[in-house]
């Protein structure tokens, strides 16, 4: 008994003591600008190196460029997503921002409720009625919305015009709608150039953990350079991972998503389909620094610059300039609207 | 001194253990188990180059410390009961039900779909009920397939509902995806009956809290467990199957028949968890609402030690780690919770058994 | 505190033996074997171990001279296994000193042990059945102590030299899952004897043994001593003590209470130094007549005609076996473990699918009824092993004694729980078990007191037909002759009981007929007015067969 109370006394002063070290550590919080910025990532966190970096890297240049006030959430389960948005309202944000489509209804639930405060919604997903027009958010909400069929358009063509097997790949995380657009535009930009190609897809899973196994990548990739594929698109978060890898594995070439993947395997990246995910996330805190903040919906396709593809010194070796250039004009087609890309498949 | 040839001679007596005794059994070893993790954690804060008094005074805060907190942590704590309670009913005859979230997945989806089902209007007491039969059915069902192929085959069940986790998550998934979604969202539209009040509708300090009163039918059931575990015939011939299936046979009691009726009410329970999420908080299923709360559940059952109160004591602990995970987000990364979760579940099961031998040991030395 | 007490009086009981613990004082006491006085084989004093609460050894001393057959007796539970792990460096006691050959060993490590000679026979064989006798000898050695490099001819060679020289006769190239019991125990002499033990322990050798076979290993473990090698024989039955050793240590609650000559006392004065008070050793009252009042119908009682049991790999581990236990009747079934009888019983008791055959209790027949059922008409059951099937250790003694009667005392699905309470107090009382309370677990038990449990459980609710196996199995000598008495008292109320035991002195005390099993089928039944341990004997092992009347 005795030594038990020894034990335990001595555990409460070790507590106790560390307790009380490093006192006041806690002054990250300060004060740099007065307009005041909350981030809600999604489940997958940051380190996806696509789209919740994208939106940290927005606003991380919005630190810089603006000197904004930036707090990040990162939830650990589906029911936090309302919780850090509320958390980050109630404490008087200017702007709260909720990076994913998955974040919708608790954008417009809480949009009414802090009707003072301006909500941005990252793909925010938009309701029709019954007529099958767009019911508009709330007024302080802006949908950053984007049309990812066209870029994913110009990287179908850019795969198909450098591959010589007819064998293009498209590896989708979780198959949901969302995630049809970027096959959907794919697919077209494909059939666009090389009529007879075949394009092979295939999805990780139906969970949104589709989004986080690289090794159901790999594995998928694996299988589809097996076959003869010479490129893939990944649109699959951080599954993607495990595409690069296959590619670094097999000497094959991979696209990257959402931002510049060159990075994941230098020289199997032949380009990557960028959303503006930073561009989207630094325009809204942009706009509420300049009081321009306007609710609705913001639609980011090749026009606005809300999507592209990367090209650039890194990847010019993989590209031939003819290639590029049939790219080119089909992206001036698309922006002066000759062609209209499926957006479903 | 007696002797056997005065078999009369000792009177028998209700004395236990004495009620001192068993109160610090049951206190002191969680307590130094919790220091342990506290311990812990402050190394981690400091790793982080924060103080661990500021953060952990956050903590409280974001939890204890405010009506919106705390409701949230009754909210998480709801799921985790339902899920802790139904791996602890299935431990208790020795099966180990690793299919919590699917169950859970399942009774949240059949929730939603009768409360589609029901007419606007159909008033609570009627609807509650029904909602809840739906989801216990549903969770049950999925809790049954592999009681039967256990008792039928001999499958193993920790195989069997590791499975089912992946094909009735990849079903509904396939339900939501392919048919029932709203456009552009992954959940069911909103139910039109069977919407239970939030703990904010009684008391407007709790406002914007996800709790409900799914709480009030958590401990509800808690207590129905208990009472079928410990003073109902089906729960003594249950926990006899858990602790000795071969003695449990030689009293006439039929291994089968306990494994069903364990894992079959294990998935009810789990599914009625659905509840919280469905009827309660978002009025609508979503795809992946149920993520985690299976094995949290294991955890909570551990750590409360597969007693029903315990169950719901833990359940309670680990939603607290994971609110104030949220409060203190900004200045320790959210891995550390996790870390930190691990650390009380292993401080729980290494500390405890050793305490608890201290504290014996100590007692018979004063005694002899 | 009553315990201390009574191991004071012990004390003085052992002084009047004529030796006195510690041991210390008593290796003085002890007439040295020869002329010139040798260091004490083992020399184990104010030997303190713990398990968690449980104190195994307090302060328990062991002085075992060299070349002499030392029997350690005990209760259950009164710390001889302990004492010899520590011995074997299996264990690390925490308090004490242990010499072995005038060398200090205390706390050393299994490899040590060996190495001074130290072996061990375990009371559970662990033997590899796949093997020959000779690759299970080479099996366990470690090549540095003999220099064995996987040459079975030249092992088996070594095997047969050292049966010669032992009259441990077994042939090297027999596969162990083709030799009886009493074969393979002679393989794990062997094979301690092998690694160079020249001092054996042997942890109750003779439970598993025929009398033949028990005479032939005292044999050979004479011969062993008069070859210069040092025995300790750990064991409960008092004749073997009495037979076979030279000096007797007894323990009680972990201490050692007596170190005696064996010339120089009786079974009956060993037997109350280990309990603590008198004991009649004989089980056999047979003095209340059967209550002939409540006559029995002709079919009554238990009937089993043409029982089959199949066992695991299609042989018929019960073969046509038929027999009836009139009321008031005990039939014992003797034989050497593993010849049916654990089948006969767990069959009766549906525990067991029956192949074939009907099953009949009071004229009910029962052979395909569930385990429920079959309580229902009248058959209780006192299973081999109460800690795995007769007891839930959990469980408090109050919830042990309605385990098969649940039913009984639960209305609507709901346990009474004040019945089963008023029923705990009633049996606790009637069959003093201690410690009194009905709310402790069944683990907290003594054995006796467990089995206890069992017996007030199965014998204290209405029954007509008792399946007894090995009721008295790991019990200590008084609660054995509490149990024997309620048995005889039952048979006195016309209960039939079908009384199976290892144990031949209980079967022949307490039956009114003995039948023999060997190898699944009854080799003999017989009155047990002509039976004795002899006749049993050659029944059990099959050198003679007769009729199954």
């Amino acid at each position: 008994m005795r030594k038990l109370i020894i034990v335990t006394s001595l555990l409460l002063a070790v507590h106790i003591a560390l307790l009380f070290t490093r006192r006041n550590a806690i002054a990250e919080g300060k004060e740099t600008s007065p307009v005041r910025i909350g981030i809600v990532l999604d489940v997958g966190g940051r380190g996806d190196k696509s789209f919740n970096d994208g939106a940290y890297a927005g606003a991380d240049s919005a630190t810089k460029v603006l000197g904004s006030n930036i707090r990040f959430i990162e939830p650990g389960e589906g029911a936090d997503r309302e919780a850090g948005l509320r958390l980050l309202a109630a404490e008087g944000m200017n702007l709260v921002i909720g990076v994913g489509f998955i974040f919708t209804d608790d954008l417009a639930n809480l949009a009414k409720e802090y009707p003072n405060t301006a909500f941005a919604g990252i793909d925010y997903a938009l309701a029709t009625d019954k007529n099958g027009n767009v019911i508009p958010p709330p007024p302080n909400v802006a949908a950053l919305k984007f049309r990812e069929e066209e870029g994913s358009y110009l990287v179908g063509a850019l795969a198909a015009l450098v591959s010589d097997s007819k064998k293009v790949g498209f590896v989708g995380g979780m198959d949901i709608p969302l995630i049809h657009k970027f096959e959907a535009g794919y697919r077209a930009g494909v059939k666009k150039v090389c009529p007879d190609c075949q394009v092979i897809a295939q999805y990780a899973g139906v969970t949104p953990d589709a989004f986080k196994n690289p090794g159901k990548g790999k594995e998928l990739a694996l299988s589809q350079y097996n076959q003869g594929v010479e490129v893939i698109f990944h649109a699959a978060g951080s599954t993607g991972q495990g595409v690069f890898e296959a590619a670094r594995a097999t000497n094959k070439l991979a696209i990257g998503v959402d931002s510049d993947q060159n990075d994941e395997a230098p020289g199997h990246v032949l380009t990557s389909m960028v959303k503006g995910v930073n561009t989207a996330t630094f325009d809204a805190i942009r706009r509420v620094q300049n009081h321009t903040f306007k609710g609705g919906i913001y639609s980011f396709g090749l026009k606005e610059g809300g999507v592209g593809y990367i090209y650039d010194n890194r990847n010019r070796a993989l590209i031939p300039d003819s290639a590029r250039a049939r790219v080119e004009e089909l992206k001036q087609e698309i922006i002066a609207g000759r062609i209209k890309v499926p957006s479903t498949r | 001194m007696t002797t056997a040839t005065q078999p009369l001679a000792a009177k028998p007596t209700l004395a236990g253990t004495p009620w001192r005794e068993r109160a610090e059994e049951a206190l002191i070893p969680p307590f130094v188990a919790l220091l342990v993790a506290l311990i812990c954690g402050d190394l981690l804060i400091l790793s982080y180059g924060q103080s661990p008094a500021s953060v952990y005074r956050l903590l409280l805060e974001g939890t204890w410390g405010n009506a919106y907190g705390f409701g949230q942590v009754l909210y998480k704590a709801t799921t985790l009961a339902f899920t802790g309670l139904a791996v602890s009913f299935g431990l208790r005859a020795g099966l180990f039900n690793i299919g919590g979230e699917s169950q859970l997945a399942a009774g949240g989806f059949a929730a939603a779909l009768t409360g589609l089902a029901l007419p606007v209007g159909t008033p609570l007491l009627l609807s509650l009920p029904i909602c809840m039969i739906a989801a216990g059915v549903a969770g049950g069902i999925v809790g049954f397939v592999p009681a039967y192929l256990k008792t039928r085959f001999g499958a193993h069940e920790v195989i069997v509902t590791i499975m089912l986790n992946f094909i009735v998550l990849a079903l509904l998934n396939w339900f939501i995806a392919g048919h029932l979604h709203v456009p552009e969202t992954l959940h069911t539209p909103e139910i039109h009956a069977g919407v239970l009040p939030r703990l904010a509708d009684i008391d407007p300090r709790f406002h914007g809290s996800a709790a409900n009163l799914a709480l009030v039918v958590a401990v509800i059931v808690a207590f129905a467990v208990w009472f079928y575990l410990f003073r109902a015939r089906g729960g003594y011939e249950l926990r006899a199957v858990g602790l000795q299936p071969q003695a449990a046979e030689y009293g006439g009691i039929s291994v089968g028949r306990a494994w069903m009726r364990a894992l079959t009410f294990s998935g009810v329970i789990a599914g009625i968890g659905g509840i919280n999420y469905v009827l309660g908080y978002k009025h609508y299923y979503e795809d992946g609402f149920a993520g985690g709360a299976g094995f949290l559940g294991i955890a909570a059952a551990l750590v409360g030690r597969n007693h029903p109160f315990g169950v719901l004591v833990a359940a309670f602990f680990f939603a607290t780690l994971s609110q104030g995970g949220l409060a203190i987000h900004a200045f320790v990364p959210k891995q550390m919770m996790d870390v930190l979760q691990g650390v009380v579940i292993l401080a729980v099961a290494m500390a405890v058994p050793e305490v608890r031998g201290i504290l014996r040991g100590a007692r018979r030395r004063t005694a002899a | 505190m009553k315990e201390r007490e009574a191991g004071g009086g012990r004390r003085e009981a052992g002084n009047q033996a004529g030796f006195s613990v510690p041991a210390s004082s008593a290796a003085s006491a002890v007439p040295p074997p020869a002329s010139h006085l040798p260091p004490p084989a083992i020399r184990m004093e104010g030997i303190d171990k713990s398990f968690g609460a449980i104190r195994a050894n307090r302060g328990a001393s062991l002085q075992v001279m060299p070349r002499e057959i030392h029997a350690l007796v005990g209760e259950n539970g009164a710390g001889k296994s302990t004492l010899m792990r520590i011995l074997g460096g299996l264990m690390k006691p925490d308090a004490g000193r242990v010499e072995v050959n005038g060398r200090d060993a205390t706390g050393w490590s299994t490899n040590e042990a060996i190495a001074a000679g130290i072996g061990i026979v375990h009371q559970h064989f662990m033997l590899v059945p796949t093997l020959t006798v000779a690759e299970n000898l080479v099996l366990g050695c470690e090549p540095k102590v003999r220099r064995i490099v996987l040459d079975y001819s030249r092992a088996a060679e070594s095997v047969r030299t050292l049966s010669n020289e032992t009259g441990l006769v077994i042939a090297p190239e027999r596969l162990i899952s083709d030799l009886s019991v009493g074969e393979a125990q002679r393989v794990e002499i062997l094979k301690v004897l092998f690694r160079g033990a020249k001092l054996l322990v042997l942890d109750e050798p003779t439970a598993v043994l025929s009398p033949p076979e028990v005479r032939e290993l005292w044999t050979v473990l004479r011969r062993l001593r008069d070859n210069g090698d040092t025995i300790v024989l750990i064991t409960h039955r008092l004749d073997e003590v009495v037979d076979l050793s030279d000096t007797i240590t007894v323990m009680r609650a972990g201490k050692t209470v007596a170190r005696i000559k064996t010339s120089e006392t009786t079974p009956a004065e060993i037997a109350r130094l280990m309990v603590g008070r008198d004991v009649s050793l004989s089980a056999g009252k047979r003095v209340q007549p059967v209550d002939r009042a409540t006559a029995p119908q002709p079919d009554q009682g238990l009937e089993v005609g043409g029982l089959t049991v199949m066992g695991s790999r299609g042989i018929r581990v019960i073969d046509d076996v038929s027999f009836t236990v009139k009321p008031g009747e005990i039939l014992g079934i003797a034989g050497v473990e593993g010849n049916g009888q654990t089948e006969v019983i767990e069959a009766l008791a549906g525990l067991r699918p029956v192949f074939s055959g009907t099953i009949m209790v009071d004229g009910a027949e029962i052979t395909r009824r569930t385990v429920a059922e079959r309580h229902d008409v009248g058959l209780s059951h006192i299973p081999e092993d109460r800690h795995r099937r007769g007891l839930i250790l959990e469980y408090t003694v109050a919830n042990n004694l309605i385990l098969g009667v649940q039913k009984h005392f639960s209305s609507h699905g709901i346990i009474d729980r004040d019945r089963v309470m008023e029923n705990a107090l009633t049996e606790i009382s009637s069959f003093d078990i201690r410690p009194p309370s009905p709310v402790l677990a069944a683990r907290a038990l003594s054995g006796g007191n467990q089995q206890k449990v069992v017996v007030a459980r199965e014998m204290g609710r209405e029954f007509s037909v008792l399946l007894a196996s090995q009721p008295t199995r790991g019990v200590d000598v008084g609660a054995i002759e509490f149990i024997h008495q309620q048995l005889l008292d039952a048979r006195a109320q016309g209960k039939a009981i079908l009384l199976v035991s290892a144990e031949l002195n209980e079967v022949l005390a307490l039956s009114d007929r003995i039948a023999v099993m060997y190898r699944g089928k009854f080799a003999v039944v017989m009155p047990a007015v002509q039976a004795s341990e002899e006749v049993l004997g050659e029944y059990m092992i099959g050198t003679k067969k007769g009729t199954a009347a």
